[in-house]
């Protein structure tokens, strides 16, 4: 469905240098990255702000030229074939809207379906099955301007697919979005790629995003892929302490043992951190023997940890 | 083309039925649309009332020139006018959701906020075409019958391509909206009174550099049946079409090249 090969995109950023001198850099927002993906994967795609996500989703989305390199989406090159390859893709970018600002959802939506084309009657069932499945009934007919959030992004997702698109790109889509909404979006896009077997490729800082969607998750930092695999491989992948929090019976100086660092201290609690290849058994043996202890717990690093671990350090691709 | 004209179509009678919600609001704005552009008529009036003439022409050719004109550009603001909204696009990173649409982005941006009451600039123009029509001096053979229509749509099709090329401008100059203005807005009221009362200089600039005197002033001219001041061949009374065939031709150049330039917004 996607196939991405070698391409770079380097924008041109102009600094004042000086009263009157611009000097012109080149910085490289995407350098040099492949992946493909395959029809019917759901794809999580993370990175810190100014990583490149939304430069490479520009870039397979047609609205950005790439520097160099070679793209194909749904067989198509994007930037030349970017209207034709419009009709086939379905785009969702969370923080801005796709909508019309004063024209009730209703109307926006039949301005998509006159821009794609769709037929009257398919466009009247696809309606009718999208309304109930994002519960869109209630506000068809509000302006798109005095919708929350969580409703305008259940009709941004409408939009992108009235044309039933094969695949379905979406930049940060739950993004400050209430529990319940994020959960309607999530089983919904879950059963879209599940029963309708549309490919999903999604940007998102929420990594319950992450963890309640994708089977496969790619990394850029930089610019660069760090990591493309499973979610359970990048947590086997990526050293990440593991986070031992003791609540001792009255204020200590920092516990001293063997493996373990603390980390952080307030009054009796400590928090210490256990690499990876130590035995947790056996630091929680040497606190408790050593300290009077109220009570212990061990957290388990969450996907937060293994991304920030690997944002800060990179890991190689392993294969 | 027919599919680009019927997209333009649907699109726009979306935004029209939208607007026609507020039918109250919607015969407001189209009339006080109207009222304003007919002060520039009693201006005219006004300066008639002390000059017989205005740069060697009648009141009444005057406003033949003023409707013409007026007609053309009006046309080209109500069909393409949204276009100089690009830059605002371009800034508030909205071009990219333009872009993510099966239909041409110009299309989609000269469609916005279609609303009827654009209308409203023809109805004095169009009344003053009428007037100036019945009062002109002129022997009527059906050559000149039939350039009327004609030297409209050519104006039109210069205006259309002077309000893409100021647009593309904005993909070089984001904020370039005022810069684009002075060449659209300043060429529909440059036009609007006969092109020999700025001089010969300025004359011969409007029709070399920026060709504005093909919208109107060389085809009336050949209506009027003037002399051309500057002298050139009959040729250049019909030259509009070619005009207006090579400014679009840039036009076209212009954008193309201002989209592939396009480096969008962060987020």
């Amino acid at each position: 469905m996607i196939e991405v090969d070698e391409v770079a995109k380097s924008f041109a950023v102009r600094r004042r240098a000086g009263l009157l001198r611009r000097s012109r850099t080149l910085v490289d927002a995407v350098d040099r990255i492949s992946f493909t993906v395959a029809a019917g994967e759901f794809v999580g795609y993370l990175g810190p702000n100014g990583a490149g996500k939304s430069t490479t989703i520009k870039m397979l989305t047609g609205i950005l030229t790439p520097s160099s390199g070679r793209i194909r989406v749904a067989g198509l090159d994007p930037a030349r074939q970017r209207t034709a390859l419009a009709r086939r893709i379905g785009v969702v970018f969370g923080q801005r809207t796709t909508l019309w600002w004063d024209l009730p959802l209703r109307d926006s939506l039949t301005l998509v379906r006159h821009l794609y084309r769709v037929e009257r009657s398919v466009h009247r069932a696809r309606l009718a099955e999208l309304t109930e499945l994002l519960d869109l009934g209630s506000f068809l007919d509000t302006p798109v301007r005095q919708l929350s959030l969580g409703q305008r992004m259940r009709g941004d997702l409408a939009a992108a697919l009235v044309h039933d698109p094969e695949l379905l790109v979406l930049d940060e889509p739950t993004i400050g979005l209430d529990v319940i909404s994020k959960a309607t979006v999530r089983a919904f896009l879950t059963r879209l790629n599940e029963e309708q077997g549309t490919t999903i490729l999604l940007t998102t800082h929420d990594l319950g995003d992450v963890e309640r969607l994708c089977r496969r998750v790619m990394v850029i930092d930089h610019g660069q892929l760090t990591y493309d695999g499973s979610v359970q491989r990048l947590r086997e992948t990526v050293d990440v302490d593991r986070l031992l929090i003791v609540d001792l019976a009255a204020s200590a100086p920092p516990i001293e043992v063997d493996g373990a660092r603390v980390v952080r201290t307030d009054g009796p609690r400590q928090w210490l951190a256990i690499p990876s290849d130590v035995n947790a058994a056996a630091v929680v043996a040497a606190v408790a023997s050593r300290y009077e202890v109220e009570d212990i717990s061990l957290r388990e690093p969450g996907i937060e940890d293994v991304i920030t671990r690997l944002y800060r350090t990179g890991v190689p691709t392993r294969s | 083309m027919v599919e680009a004209v019927r997209t333009y179509v649907l699109l726009a009678g979306t935004w029209m039925r939208s607007a026609a919600q507020y039918p109250a609001s919607m015969v407001m704005l189209l009339l006080t649309q109207a009222v304003s552009s007919s002060l520039d008529l009693v201006a005219i009036l006004i300066m008639f009332a002390h000059t017989p003439r205005l740069g060697g022409f009648s009141l009444a050719e005057v406003m033949f020139l003023y409707s013409t004109s007026g007609l053309s550009f009006s046309l080209a603001d109500i069909t393409l006018g949204t276009v100089e909204r690009l830059g605002e696009h371009i800034r508030k990173g909205t071009l990219d959701t333009v872009l993510l649409r099966p239909v041409s982005p110009l299309l989609q941006i000269a469609t916005e906020d279609f609303n009827p009451r654009r209308l409203g600039k023809l109805i004095p123009t169009g009344t003053m075409f009428v007037v100036a029509l019945t009062r002109l001096d002129v022997h009527w053979t059906p050559v000149r019958v039939a350039v009327l229509p004609l030297m409209v749509a050519g104006g039109l099709w210069i205006f259309w391509a002077l309000w893409v090329l100021s647009a593309a401008w904005q993909f070089a100059v984001v904020d370039g909206k005022q810069a684009g203005n002075s060449i659209t807005y300043g060429g529909g009221f440059l036009t609007q009174y006969p092109l020999s009362i700025y001089g010969r200089d300025v004359l011969r600039g409007l029709t070399w550099v920026l060709p504005l005197a093909f919208v109107n002033w060389e085809p009336a001219l050949y209506v009027l049946d003037r002399p051309d001041p500057l002298g050139l061949p009959v040729f250049f009374r019909f030259a509009s079409p070619l005009v207006a065939a090579a400014l679009s031709v840039l036009a076209a150049l212009a954008w193309r090249g201002g989209l592939r330039r396009y480096q969008s917004t962060g987020s």
